[in-house]
């Protein structure tokens, strides 16, 4: 079966998935980021004494959470044009799916994260004089971010793959760059082959990485 | 300067605060006793709102503790706390921990607070310490780093809660040499400690609580020479026996 497998076809369009690749970075990067502002703040949400916002929250995060994401995808990619009233573009609208939909996992993250922040530490800002926002800011979320920090990238990398799924809506990510030239080169073989070692390599090298922050912050 | 007045506390159906009253003048130091579960450390938490309590009353400086109109973090801003396990901030500096509350409460500028917390430092014996992140240092140095992060914010009185209780016994005198200096300064204190030397030495008035009850109040030298109660008498002579 390998006996065929032609390289060339590889590098001669290697602009087409380098293109590829730097949407599925971009697309991870702005829906890390974005989720996980946005997660922060649902968790605060969550966190508060004031029950409505705590509900509302509460209610956002178990509905993501409920939601196949395809089916997030789908639903700004065809819905959202109809409600601005005009067209915003496969990129943007799968942009808003990801950071919506990943805000509902950081959310849960950082609620955790949070939450592991001993009542000492809660105290000892409030002795200080520090009001809740000042506490959460410079006592409480630092540490809560340190204490997350593998879950979080973690999440991140189960993210970077969940960006394949744009395939279903034709934004040209990675996957997308590769099935177009091995459908245009008819070489699938060695196009999705190649797709696998690249996420392999990426992913891989990712959880590595997360290995060794841990031995370093096990203590 | 500070005033509690028939103080309850229900933690559910537990009463943990019973009718407590007793008061710090300004300039005085007061010892709190007691075995441990009488409520001592609740009661000193209640002094500054970290806990809530549902009955009675408590002022500080005349101010309300328990009145939901006050501004809660202005009066803690002004009543310095020591925990029992330090509880520095891990994430920042010996510096840093000193300097957050008199940059972003006191509204400091950054060379005014780091002048402020240098002085401090050498007060306490640690200024080589103060690049330094608080796990690096021994459990005294860092409540001695701890007393002086209250001391920053100029308090008008000092709460302790079982400030040696966390430490091993040879770093117990260092922190207690900090808090002697500290009282004979003029200091108001409050301070929850099994500690009867350092009572004897400096505290004024010694408040024994049994069972969430304030059992004996009174002068530092009559509670050493004939405590009324039973249990304040059992008490003593369990921790004073060796």
């Amino acid at each position: 079966m390998f006996s065929n497998f032609d390289t060339k076809v590889i590098l001669d369009n290697l602009p087409t998935l380098l293109a590829g690749m730097q949407l599925t970075l971009l697309l991870t990067l702005i829906a890390i980021v974005g989720g996980l502002v946005l997660g922060t703040i649902l968790a605060l949400c969550r966190l508060s004494p004031f029950r409505p916002l705590s509900f509302v929250a509460a209610g956002y995060v178990n509905f993501f959470r409920s939601m196949p994401l395809i089916l997030v995808i789908f639903w700004f990619y065809f819905l959202v044009p109809r409600i601005v009233g005009q067209p915003v573009g496969g990129f943007y609208s799968v942009l808003t799916a990801f950071v919506l939909f990943e805000a509902a996992y950081y959310c849960e993250i950082m609620r955790a994260g949070i939450q592991s922040v001993r009542t000492g530490q809660v105290h000892a800002g409030q002795a200080l004089g520090l009001t809740y926002a000042q506490n959460m800011r410079y006592v409480v979320l630092p540490q809560a971010f340190r204490n997350m920090v593998p879950v979080l990238l973690t999440q991140a990398i189960i993210l970077f793959q969940d960006t394949s799924l744009v395939y279903v809506v034709g934004v040209k990510d990675f996957l997308v760059s590769a099935d177009l030239v091995a459908n245009r080169e008819n070489r699938i073989l060695e196009m999705f082959t190649t797709v696998a070692v690249v996420y392999f390599a990426m992913c891989l090298a990712g959880s590595l990485f997360i290995k060794r922050l841990q031995r370093k912050y096990a203590t | 300067m500070i005033e509690l007045n028939a103080v309850d506390k229900w933690y559910g159906d537990f009463q943990v605060l019973k009718d407590c009253s007793t008061n710090v003048s300004k300039g005085e130091v007061v010892v709190v006793c007691g075995p441990s579960g009488s409520g001592k450390s609740t009661l000193i938490k209640c002094v500054n709102g970290l806990e809530p309590f549902q009955k009675g009353a408590i002022t500080v400086d005349g101010i309300s503790v328990g009145d939901k109109a006050t501004n809660l973090s202005k009066l803690r801003s002004r009543i310095g706390m020591v925990f029992q396990n330090f509880e520095l901030f891990p994430h920042v500096t010996v510096m840093q921990n000193i300097n957050l509350g008199q940059t972003v409460v006191l509204k400091r500028d950054a060379s005014e607070a780091e002048e402020k917390a240098m002085a401090l430092l050498e007060r306490v014996g640690l200024a080589d310490q103060a690049l330094k992140h608080p796990a690096q240092l021994s459990g005294g140095q860092q409540q001695r780093v701890a007393i002086a992060r209250a001391l920053a914010m100029d308090p008008i009185a000092m709460l302790f809660d079982e400030p040696t209780s966390a430490l091993d016994p040879e770093m117990i005198n260092e922190v207690l040499d900090v808090m002697v200096a500290l009282a004979n300064d003029g200091m108001t204190m409050m301070v929850v400690t099994h500690e009867m030397g350092f009572a004897r030495k400096v505290a004024d008035r010694v408040v024994f609580m049994d069972e969430g009850r304030i059992e004996e109040d009174c002068p530092t030298e009559e509670f050493f020479g004939s405590p009324r109660g039973e249990r304040a008498q059992l008490f003593l002579s369990k921790i004073l026996s060796h």
